[in-house]
């Protein structure tokens, strides 16, 4: 019998058949397993199989406590992560970068290199990369073991159970509060992790707010803005709450813009079915803590490797290019500063942290080195910092620099920590878009449309604050 | 009544499944059949899910999908 | 070193509606094209493993356990979307293992399903391991049981002991064997326990040294019980190969569209009989020896 034959073959007979015959296909199935359950399980004392697992849902499903604990288990992982990712930096950095530039420096001045190249390599490329990795390790180091070990012990669905309705209202997936948390710690494993929405066009949308959750290499920005410019503007004693409380404002924000960009494409471009969610709530587990410590911190680290490697190496040659190569006088970042300049004023920003998000797209972390630098250098004073060469500095003075050589405004910092976690995703967060949707149309909205929305948002604070004459 | 109708703690059992397509495919296949029993055991702070004990699982249904399942309330066991 | 070398049987291979198994040891077939198509490459492999199971299993411990990979393992439904392949050798036999989604059932619409329920069905595993929560057997033994209607080569992996101990659960897993026909081992990937008697069990039912026995399927009504035994014989004599005729006749009569669409264009017939179990053992035996 031939193929169409026997297609034909299935219709006519399914004609004849009861219609929910097929649910008892299924029912039937089930009464199997029913009653071989019954002949080969054994269950001891049911309750107290549910005890322990009530007590803890009770607790962290609470309509109180539940939040509370969210609030504080999240705040707690990245109170740890930066309060641990301290020391570990400090001490990558002063090898990496203290010993590591000046030894390999003199090397290269001693073998006769010409500056060009010593420049290039040594304060371009090598700086770049190592910087990344001492600013990037410790921090992913700490946060993505945390996040998995939460996972592991099972916390993580109830999150997306008590966050659901928020989500499900503003048209996303269920599942999108716990992508989400994931871009806290990096935004392109946030992406990733979108794989568990099955339906593509949640998916997207998932993708595409995902930039709104501000990942590792954007706090030290937003702490620093904080600390310099939100935080003295109270009484000492205060100052750290308050800086603390800047960032943890626009965190919030970020979440709510999250939320609002969610509802508005689910509404335009993205509109569409909701899909079937079922969320099941497994039992709570016990996780092997050492053996996803050591899992999760191999992964992550050579991921920063890999990233420091491919991005950061590249972008820091870019700016020590653009630094010490000269076109007809001034150096290329001169002249870039310059046009971007009438821009980054209307934005409240300047041509300086334009230019410096322009070359830093691939890495979030050297955004305030970057600034830094090119600020000492084609700023007004004369520091005899030189041209290219990324550079830290303790955060008063770092303070100083900005607001006498920059001319950095409250109005300025304030913009910068909005432009910060609106701005479109680093390159390896686009890369990684593009290789999950394999949609250049989507790869580009989830870049633009961001981008897009910080130049709204900042333009509009920067008129707004003219305008009322605060500025 | 409807299952999205169940209070906390209360349990009952299946007797219908007004859902059709995917979402019933789906209730099905996590085992949720006429005649079985499940317990409403957790509210969402929110108030949306409802988590659901079914055949030893839980699992959280939003009130727009527990509302196509009907079900008889039965006595607390002992 | 000698090697036990199953003996053949007398019974040639051939077209079969009953269901599968019944002629298992001999009429394993190895499916060279379909899982080229399906994105495996079988050229370093003697046997294909499939691992399939419920979410939050422990499926992922137990890929890791068995082929040593480093792989993430989460405790939420769903982490276990994209496909992950890993090898393992054992006493001289090289196997590849295959990671399914996780899946609650294979008759759902959802992508993972559709993945799952293909690679089993057209990817045709030497042996497909499903992993089994202990402590909700009701719920993950309707995947088993649908799997059984695919393929009787199968080995249950019943994971997470420890917690059932925990919560005072016991199992039967010599009744629980019977009843399913196949064979049924008790691990706790977490721990490493059990895993080398799942390799052995792996083995013996990739090598046909174990005796499947046929499991009666679910009982259906009969007036659709006809229907489907009528269609699978149309099935049977169009496909020979095909050995889960009365799966696929079952999914024709439910209308699925993605099995309507394999009859179509005649996929289903792509079974191709290259190879018997028995001649990979006895190539793999050779390897060792040399």
């Amino acid at each position: 019998m031939s193929a169409p034959r026997i297609l034909e073959s299935a219709t006519r007979l399914r004609a004849e058949l009861p219609r929910g015959f097929a649910d008892d296909v299924v029912a039937s199935i089930y009464d199997d397993a029913e009653r071989i359950v019954r002949h080969s399980v054994t269950s001891d004392s049911k309750r107290a199989r549910l005890g322990m697992d009530q007590v803890l849902d009770r607790a962290l499903t609470h309509r109180v406590w539940g939040f509370v604990v969210m609030g504080v288990l999240f705040y707690g992982v990245f109170w740890f992560t930066i309060v641990g990712a301290a020391l570990p930096s400090d001490l990558l950095y002063t090898l990496l970068v203290d010993k590591g530039h000046s030894s390999l420096r003199g090397l290269f001045v001693d073998l006769g290199a010409a500056p060009w190249m010593t420049g290039l390599l040594i304060d371009g490329v090598y700086l770049g990369t190592v910087w990344v990795v001492a600013v990037m390790l410790p921090p992913m180091a700490i946060f993505f073991p945390l996040f998995t070990l939460l996972e592991d012990f099972g916390y993580l669905p109830r999150v997306a159970f008590n966050l659901d309705r928020v989500f499900a209202k503003s048209g996303a997936h269920g599942n999108q509060s716990l992508t989400m948390m994931m871009g806290y710690g990096c935004n392109a494993a946030g992406v990733t992790a979108t794989r568990i929405i099955d339906s593509p066009r949640e998916r997207l949308i998932a993708t595409i707010t995902n930039n709104f959750s501000i990942c590792n290499g954007r706090w030290p920005t937003l702490i620093l803005m904080g600390t310099i410019f939100v935080g003295t503007l109270v009484p000492a004693p205060l100052a750290g709450l308050v800086a603390a409380g800047a960032v943890v404002a626009v965190a919030v924000l970020g979440i709510v813009t999250t939320l609002l960009v969610s509802w508005v494409l689910s509404r335009t471009v993205l509109r569409g079915e909701t899909s079937v969610y079922t969320l099941e709530l497994p039992p709570y587990r016990r996780p092997q803590v050492w053996r996803t410590i050591y899992i999760s911190l191999v992964d992550r680290t050579l991921k920063v490797l890999r990233r420091a490697l491919v991005m950061a190496a590249p972008a820091g040659a870019v700016i020590w290019l653009i630094s010490n190569v000269t076109v007809s006088g001034p150096s290329l970042a001169a002249h870039l500063v310059r046009a971007m300049d009438p821009l980054g004023m209307t934005l409240g920003l300047n041509g300086i942290i334009l230019l410096a998000y322009l070359v830093a797209i691939p890495a979030n972390e050297i955004i305030i080195p970057t600034i830094l630098m090119l600020t000492m250098t084609l700023g007004p004073l004369q520091y005899g910092v030189q041209g290219g060469v990324m550079l830290d500095l303790p955060e008063a003075q770092a303070g100083t620099v900005l607001i006498q050589a920059g001319g950095w405004t409250l109005l300025t910092a304030i913009n910068l920590m909005l432009f910060s976690m609106l701005h479109n995703p680093c390159s390896t967060t686009v890369l990684t878009i593009w290789k999950e949707t394999g949609s250049l149309k989507w790869t580009a909205t989830a870049t633009f449309l961001p981008l897009a929305l910080a130049f709204a948002v900042t333009a509009t604070t920067a008129s707004v604050a003219r305008l009322a004459g605060w500025v | 009544m409807n299952l999205d109708e169940l209070p906390r703690d209360g349990r009952a059992v299946v007797t219908r499944l007004d859902s059709t397509g995917a979402d019933r495919r789906r209730l099905m296949d996590l085992g949720v059949l006429p005649g079985i029993v499940v317990r409403a055991a957790r509210i969402s702070p929110l108030g949306d899910p409802t988590a659901y004990l079914v055949r030893g699982s839980m699992i959280a249904l939003r009130r727009s999908q527990a509302r196509g399942i009907h079900v008889e309330p039965c006595a607390e066991e002992a | 070193m000698s090697v036990e070398l199953p003996m053949p049987l007398s019974k040639a291979p051939g077209p079969s509606d009953s269901p599968p198994g019944h002629a298992c040891g001999s009429c394993a077939v190895f499916n060279v094209a379909n899982l080229e198509r399906l994105g495996v490459n079988t050229a370093s492999s003697d046997f294909v493993i499939a691992l399939a199971g419920n979410p939050n299993t422990g499926k992922s411990t137990v890929f890791n356990a068995l082929t040593g990979l480093r792989q993430h393992v989460g405790n939420w439904p769903g982490t276990t979307v994209v496909r992950a392949e890993g090898a393992f050798r054992h006493q001289g036999a090289a196997y590849k293992v295959v990671d399914l989604p996780g899946t609650y059932s294979l008759l759902s619409s959802s992508s993972d399903e559709h993945a799952a329920c293909d690679f089993l069905l057209f990817g045709d595993p030497d042996v497909t391991v499903v992993v089994v929560d202990a402590t909700r057997l009701e719920r993950n033994l309707n995947l088993v049981l649908q799997i059984l209607q695919i393929t009787n080569r199968v080995v249950i992996a019943l994971n997470l002991m420890d917690e059932a101990q925990r919560h005072g659960i016991s199992i039967d897993t010599r009744h629980l064997s019977r009843e399913l026909g196949v064979p049924v081992v008790p691990t706790s990937a977490r721990k490493g326990r059990g895993i080398p008697e799942l390799l052995e069990a792996i083995a013996q039912v990739a090598q046909g040294r174990t005796a499947l026995k046929a499991r009666t399927t679910a009982r259906l009504a009969p007036v659709v019980e006809r229907s489907v035994s009528t269609l699978a014989g149309q099935l049977s004599a169009e496909f020979p190969g095909l050995a889960n005729s009365r799966w696929v006749a079952l999914r024709l009569l439910e209308g699925d569209p993605s099995t309507e669409r394999a009859v179509r264009d005649g996929s289903l017939g792509d079974v191709d009989r290259q190879h018997s179990a028995r001649q990979r053992a006895l190539e793999a035996a050779e390897r060792t020896a040399s």
